[in-house]
């Protein structure tokens, strides 16, 4: 569902960022991006959101090429990821009902469905009591919840969290950890990148390690034949 | 669609200071371009006012013979360029000489004047070269002694007419210029302050149209108000001037329309350039 084949990013001012990375990742599949600050995780979920395109090499999302891209194709690919960051990044002037269903109305979402749709995620991630309460309300584990139930509601194929819980203490970390495995559960592949190694030991999720820009290391690469290349 | 114009409402709602003050900036440099405007169609209208006298008097010659005159003043009423044309007799010219030059009218004689067909050229036929081709046409009749069309005036006139336009046009181009650089950039200021959301708006999958279509209404709404407030500021200008000066000529309802139409096509075309860049840079 993800395929990164040979691939390179240079940064016009900054240079070579990843050279000549390949891995792939299945439907369904929990999988944590490691590695120091800098190595080039958030490189790597820029470049499956099209936010970055490599500069050699292909990345392949959701049977959509990066080689044949065009612009107004970014658009209806981001509909099938979910994307949370590690800021929340939610309209702090809008209730929590609205960040969510905010998602849904901008790819013109009939308004019979967004109703329902949004009360369903917003009980998924445990906060269906604070609809009504804005952002500025809640706490960082809950903001973060939020941006998760907004990711969410569009129904992804996967999740892409960069560093979701590097705002967040050690008991909301957990929480936000689980309910990323939960909606995984339902069969949501998850990526999430993070460089709490503690989080990583302790889970058996598949790790990919980037180092100085280079895949250095992969826990389990999945069976090759098994779900979509 | 709808959640578009739902959009733009609630930015309004939303910056209130914001859009009070780029609706006031709108309104102000399109203030300047309006009272620019009064002054051009002030200008232009006494231009026309001066041009109505361009004249060509044709003087018969002694002895004509009154149905040459008249068939001579049918050919030239048929002229094309002439709105209209008349016979003056000695008598009727004499009376006009005295009503022009009142007390001195004692020093005249009905016998020192001669006959003559006065000419009103068609308004766009009263610039020199057309005036020179109707008199030089003219004189090709032989009882024709002479006409007279005040040459030199008629140049100067069309002299100012050129550089009136000239300087009209690119002090106009400037005036809106100016306006649309300062509509664009306070809509730009809108732009920026809603950055966060547009970002947020594409990482979830809205398209570029979409993220659009509300600033447009926005930047329409903001030019059609801002015009509206301009005309009624260059109607009060022009009510003050009117009652402290002189009463100069205002725009018709044809062109206060058009007027608030181009600050609504100031607004659209600000706002699709603004948003079009800042979606291009992100
Ligand atoms: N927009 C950018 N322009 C230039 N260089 C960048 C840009 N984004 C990231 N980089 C560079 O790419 C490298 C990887 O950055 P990043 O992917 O953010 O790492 P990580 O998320 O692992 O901390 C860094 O050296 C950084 O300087
Ligand atoms: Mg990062």
């Amino acid at each position: 569902m993800i395929r990164f084949t040979r691939v390179r990013k240079e940064y016009p001012r900054t240079g070579v960022a990843l050279n000549d990375v390949s891995f792939q990742v299945n439907k369904g599949e929990f999988v944590f991006l490691t590695g120091p600050s800098g190595a080039c995780k958030s490189t790597i979920l820029k470049m499956i959101f099209a936010d970055e395109l490599p500069t050699s090499g292909e990345v392949k999302v959701a049977n959509v090429s990066s080689a044949t891209l065009k612009h107004r194709d970014v658009a209806r690919l981001r509909r099938k990821l979910g994307i949370v960051f590690q800021d929340f990044r939610l309209l702090e002037d809008r209730t929590v009902e609205a960040n969510v269903s905010f998602a849904l109305e901008v790819t013109g979402a009939p308004r019979s469905v967004i109703g329902s749709r949004v009360a369903r995620v917003l009980t998924q991630v445990g906060l269906s009591s604070k609809a009504r309460a804005l952002p500025t309300e809640l706490s960082g584990g809950e903001q973060q919840r939020v941006a998760i139930a907004r990711a969410l509601v569009n129904d992804p194929v996967v999740i892409l969290a960069d560093e979701p819980t590097g705002n967040l203490d050690e008991r909301a970390t957990r929480g936000v950890f689980e309910l990323l495995r939960d909606i995984n559960a339902t069969g949501t592949a998850v990526m999430m990148a993070t460089h709490n190694l503690e989080l990583v030991k302790r889970s058996d999720c598949r790790t990919l390690e980037i180092n100085r820009g280079q895949l250095v290391f992969d826990s389990h690469e999945p069976m090759t034949g098994q779900g979509e290349r | 669609m709808r959640l578009a114009w739902r959009e733009a409402v609630m930015a309004f709602r939303r910056a209130p200071m914001l859009n009070a003050l780029s609706i006031t900036t709108i309104a102000f440099s399109l203030f300047a371009f309006g009272l620019f405007g009064l002054v051009a169609l002030n200008m232009s209208q006494a231009l026309t006012r001066l041009e109505d006298r361009v004249e060509i008097r044709a003087f018969l010659g002694d002895g004509t013979a009154s149905e040459a005159a008249a068939t001579a003043l049918g050919d030239i009423t048929a002229f094309p360029e002439v709105a209209s044309a008349a016979l003056v007799t000695p008598q009727q010219a004499l009376d006009r000489a005295r009503k022009e030059l009142g007390e001195f009218n004692d020093v005249f004689d009905a016998g020192l004047l001669p006959s003559s067909i006065d000419i009103q050229l068609k308004p766009g036929f009263r610039d020199p070269e057309h005036v020179r081709a109707v008199a030089a046409r003219i004189k090709t009749y032989d009882f024709i002694e002479d006409v007279r069309f005040g040459e030199e005036w008629v140049e100067k006139l069309h002299q100012i007419r050129n550089i009136a336009t000239l300087a009209g046009t690119a002090l106009g181009l400037t005036f809106a210029i100016v306006a649309v650089i300062i509509i664009g950039s306070t809509i730009r200021m809108a732009i920026l302050a809603r950055a966060r959301e547009i970002a947020i708006m594409r990482l979830v999958g809205a398209t570029d149209s979409f993220i659009r279509a509300p600033f447009l209404i926005e930047g329409s709404l903001k030019g059609t108000l801002g015009g509206v407030l301009a005309l009624l500021l260059t109607w009060a200008t022009n009510e003050i001037i009117g009652r402290v000066a002189f009463s100069a000529a205002f725009f018709d309802l044809r062109l206060s329309i058009l007027g608030i139409f181009a600050g609504a096509l100031i607004g659209l075309g600000g706002s699709a350039f603004s948003v079009g860049r800042h979606l291009r840079d992100v």
